[in-house]
């Protein structure tokens, strides 16, 4: 983290000088006051400057959007990153060619991505973001994939009469299954083991 | 593939000049050697391994394209 100490007549000259220094505004900076400072006699006896330490505080957004079109450069991607902010979700978007390398088998490479980003996001912030990282509308047609298989095993949990068991999966994943199948007559769903192999089990009602 | 390696581990870290990366190149493999201050070792492992397996996935997905198997080591 970036930071200064500066000193000045008053604290307020102090902040500004520091401020010139790290060539930012008020707004994306920390301030600690180590000295205000005095006036003294006729302000020449006996006058002490303000010091002051003042600190960037980096956006952990834009870090994050930096961390991950590093990452994508580096492997060789051209893609483009599109940032949005809602509340505390961040989502960033990813179009571009040769796509799919970033993506793996069964996004497993877009989790990991999509995990590292999270880390750094909330390193360097006191809120704490969930992020979503999609690329080319992955997250949109594996969904569809899930609701579709979560259907399938249903009925051959029901016709079956015993648990079916599915593939390890995030937890965001599973919670498509679960969602898809909360309000289905038949068949109940768990998740059982513990990460990273916990994985939904669906089940028929007896 | 070094400066991938490196992109993704310096935000992770608190001492990201302590972090170094070595190459070893054999016959049918490349192995990257990664090492951190002792410190932030935990930062790029994490809980069960975690974050040093999102960091391997991320880094075996780059060496598709190349046709020799590579490997991460960390520590």
């Amino acid at each position: 983290m970036k930071q200064v100490t500066a000193s000045g007549q008053t604290v307020e000259d102090a902040v500004q000088s520091a401020l010139k220094q790290l060539n930012t505004t008020e707004d994306q900076v920390n301030v600690d006051i180590i000295d205000e400072g005095k006036k003294g006699l006729l302000g020449i006896f006996g006058s002490k400057p303000a010091i002051v330490k003042v600190s960037l505080v980096e956006n952990p957004v834009k870090k994050a959007e930096m961390y991950l079109s590093n990452i994508v450069s580096d492997l060789g991607i051209d893609a483009t990153i599109e940032t949005i902010v809602k509340g505390n979700q961040l989502t960033f978007q990813l179009t571009g060619e040769k796509i799919a390398i970033l993506i793996g088998k069964r996004g497993q490479t877009l989790n990991a991505v999509q995990y590292l980003l999270q880390l750094v996001v909330n390193r360097s912030s006191n809120q704490y973001y969930t992020v979503v990282l999609d690329a080319e509308g992955y997250r949109k047609r594996r969904e569809e994939t899930l609701v579709n298989l979560a259907n399938r095993l249903a009925v051959k949990a029901v016709r079956s009469k015993r648990g079916v068991e599915l593939e390890p999966m995030p937890s965001f994943e599973r919670k498509v299954i679960h969602t898809a199948l909360q309000n289905s007559k038949q068949v109940n769903t768990l998740s059982a083991g513990d990460e990273p192999n916990r994985h939904v089990v669906i089940k028929p009602k007896s | 593939m070094k400066a991938l390696i490196e992109t993704i581990v310096t935000p992770l870290v608190d001492y990201p000049d302590d972090i170094e990366i070595t190459v070893n190149e054999e016959e049918h493999k490349i192995v990257y050697h990664l090492t951190v201050n002792p410190n932030d070792v935990g930062k790029v492992i994490g809980k069960n391994g975690r974050i040093a397996k999102a960091i391997r996935t991320v880094v075996y997905a780059a060496g598709t394209d190349s046709k020799k198997r590579i490997f991460l080591d960390i520590m």
